[in-house]
């Protein structure tokens, strides 16, 4: 038993922390907001310099062939910064994707360019039609009636709905599920489908842990700097116990992310039901989290001009995609009782 | 990272596993905190004592066996999956004992550990006064020097089974001079000392598990200090800082309570309802929860780091689980909740009741939930004291 990231992991966690703190500041997230995600594009290209994006590819495919777990850490990062665009579509689940069960004419087109950061891949499982990202994104990998579609996004009909992060830029996306588009009918979709619903429930799981400290960070910064009654808020134990439960369900949710990592890693047989608890409890941390640094800010927190409430409204987004804790907790239920 | 046990891992849960099996009483056996109860308790832990189980982690010339920490959580995983009595020694072996180790002579430590891991003398703690219970640091008691030794006078309460133990330890003020945490020494005395009177007190459930101590120039002699004089307070922290992380409330207790909530669950499901099923998957995934982040606290210790405050995230969680995980019994069980021990239409003998109210001791004992949720702001988070 040894429950720990080794040094190559947390160079790399190290890695991407320091391109995100300088290249994906607030403003970027913001501009992101405001329909400008050029700034976001540009931190996105430098990530695919790092090796970052292209990292779960093989290493024929100019990749680093790293595993679920290696990635935890990277997208942990990524939710610490709110970073703009489909990382976890990208990375956790697309490329492999497209690697296993593309067409030599599919990965020749979008493989490449996928590593390098220069093509933006979306994916929509289980036949769902509104997809984060698809207004930016270049290809969309598409689980439709049980087969697996690979759609250049400019050949598809996209209609922008709102998300209340803005940030997320959905769209309705719908396609002529056509031969053209069909990916390889020789390997297991159905399994490689079950694997891809995996990894997007550990990767947005690992996002999630990233958006709680972040909130909590700002939170207690507030708490330190906000005075009122001629003292720091922070030095009132109404404020420190609602930051301390804060940390609390941070901290415990934290390990369930890294072990459904090493799980999928693995191919532990309860890998699932460890993805399930990874899922619940940092997407519960994350809203718990979220209200609490909302009232720790106060009347300012309840504004967008306080950045808080990018990450809120993130959160809020990502503990219900692949799979709400009402989702999960059934799944583990039926596992367990 | 390698989440699996290794081998010699999986060796020693065999092995402990094989001689629980073969030793664990199959009828539980009655309350530690009442007399009777905690004689036959103690009659237990000699043949733990004997078999090299009392005390896993410690070295072998004091009766361990030398485990690691995870050899350690190994053992409680199979004790308490099995049903196992509880740990009347636990005041010495996972409070005293660390501190001893830490701060203790030669001389004391071949005096006192064995027979404390045996349970031949069995020893409970004496920290809280009337008015010091969370400001621990605000004590009263004193001890006066005299030729060879002390002479301690005050009182002590909340001290865990003081009623049948025949040891006690706990701080006590030896320079009148300083106020707070300066001034304190840290003293072991024997609980049928001249001078020293003890009455027990019954605690929530109707058991004795309590006692107040009362002290009247009681002398103690200069090899029962522990540590430097007028340095108590820092001796005592090491031991507080085990009492509220690992030592006391390793996983294995709640993963066992977990899946006892499961099978109750599956005996009243006809009662449940979605909210109640809700509340089982919970406990369960709560229980996971604690094991995993304690692998990973323990993993930090093997690497040599200190846990320090973390701990009092521990506490907060379990102390809080716990009660949950019980509240969850008592839905399912419904009416028949108030059925206690020694009714005979009591379910499972009443242990659910009996759980939940000692469950309800988590949150106060140990540092009060409060009081960790303060070191947490402050010492954790970097929120201003004042």
């Amino acid at each position: 038993m040894h429950f720990a990231f080794t040094d190559d992991q947390k160079m790399l966690r190290d890695t991407v922390r320091e391109v995100l703190q300088r290249e994906c500041a607030p403003e970027v997230v913001r501009a992101a907001w405001d329909g400008s995600p050029e700034r976001a594009r540009a931190v996105w290209d430098t990530l695919a310099e790092t090796g970052v994006i292209g990292m779960t590819a093989s290493e024929e495919a100019g990749g680093m062939a790293m595993s679920e777990l290696d990635l935890v850490l990277p997208l942990e990062e990524a939710g610490y910064a709110a970073l703009p665009g489909p990382i976890v579509d990208t990375v956790a689940v697309g490329i492999p994707l497209l690697e296993a069960a593309g067409t030599d004419a599919q990965k020749e087109r979008w493989l490449g360019p996928a590593v390098a950061g220069k093509a933006r891949i979306v994916v929509s499982l289980a036949d769902q039609s509104i997809v984060a990202h698809a207004v930016s994104a270049d290809v969309l990998i598409a689980e439709r009636s049980g087969a697996a579609y690979c759609v250049p996004l400019a050949d598809a009909s996209i209609s922008v709905e709102r998300s209340v992060d803005r940030a997320r830029e959905l769209g309705r996306v719908s396609f002529e599920a056509d031969a053209q588009y069909q990916m390889r009918q020789d390997v297991d979709t159905t399994a490689l489908f079950v694997l891809a619903r995996e990894r997007a429930a550990l990767g947005t799981a690992a996002q999630l842990i990233g958006l709680s400290r972040r909130m909590l960070d700002m939170a207690v910064q507030y708490a330190k700097d906000r005075e009122q009654f001629g003292k720091p808020i922070g030095a009132q134990q109404a404020i420190k116990h609602r930051l301390a439960n804060a940390l609390i369900e941070q901290e415990f949710a934290r390990p369930t992310v890294y072990r459904a990592g090493w799980s999928m890693a693995t191919s532990a047989p309860d890998a699932d039901i460890n993805v399930s608890l990874a899922k619940i409890y940092a997407g519960q941390a994350a809203k718990f989290v979220a209200k609490e640094a909302l009232q720790v800010h106060g009347a300012i927190g309840y504004t967008i001009e306080c950045d808080l409430h990018m990450w809120m409204k993130r959160a809020w987004a990502l503990a219900a995609v692949h799979g709400d804790a009402a989702y999960h907790r059934e799944r583990v239920g039926r596992h367990i009782l | 990272m390698d989440l699996d046990f290794s081998d010699s891992e999986n060796a020693f849960r065999r092995e402990c596993r094989a001689w629980l099996e073969a030793n664990v009483p199959r009828e539980p056996l009655p309350s530690g905190d009442t007399r009777e109860g905690f004689a036959l308790h103690l009659q237990w832990e000699h043949k733990l004592f004997d078999a090299g189980w009392a005390a896993v982690s410690w070295p072998k010339q004091y009766g361990g066996r030398e485990a690691t920490l995870f050899e350690w959580l190994i053992f409680e995983e199979e004790y308490y999956r099995l049903g196992a009595p509880s740990r009347v020694t636990q005041n010495g072996i996972f409070l005293l004992a660390p501190t001893l180790f830490e701060f203790g002579t030669d001389e004391q430590k071949e005096r006192i550990l064995r027979p404390m891991a045996r349970g031949d003398v069995a020893w409970g703690q004496a920290w809280s006064e009337p008015n010091a219970g969370s400001d621990l640091a605000s004590l009263k008691s004193t001890a006066r020097r005299v030729e060879g030794g002390w002479r301690l006078s005050g009182q002590k309460t909340w001290s865990t089974r003081a009623a049948f133990c025949d040891m006690a330890y706990g701080l006590f003020r030896t320079d009148p001079e300083q106020t707070r945490h300066r001034g304190l020494t840290y003293f072991m005395f024997p609980l049928d000392a001249e001078g020293i009177t003890v009455r027990g007190v019954d605690r929530l459930d109707g058991d004795e598990g309590f006692a107040e101590i009362f002290l009247d120039d009681v002398f103690v002699a200069d090899t029962d200090v522990i540590g430097e004089v007028n340095q108590g307070w820092s001796v005592a922290m090491a031991t507080t800082g085990s009492e509220r992380g690992l030592s006391l409330r390793s996983p294995g207790r709640f993963v066992a309570t977990a899946a006892r909530l499961i099978d109750l669950y599956h005996r009243y499901r006809d009662r449940s309802d979605p909210v109640l099923r809700d509340a089982v998957i919970q406990a369960w995934m709560d229980a996971q929860v604690y094991r995993w982040f304690t692998f990973q606290t323990v993993t930090r210790m093997v690497q040599g780091e200190s846990i320090g405050p973390d701990s009092s995230m521990n506490k907060v969680f379990w102390s809080e689980m716990d009660v949950r995980t019980h509240e969850t019994a008592l839905a399912l069980v419904g009416e028949a909740l108030e059925l206690d021990e020694g009714s005979d239409s009591a379910i499972d003998g009443g242990h659910w009741m009996k759980g939940f109210q000692f469950a309800l001791a988590g949150p106060i004992y140990a540092g009060t939930n409060e009081i960790q949720r303060n070191i947490i702001a402050e010492r954790v988070l970097g929120l201003p004291r004042k």
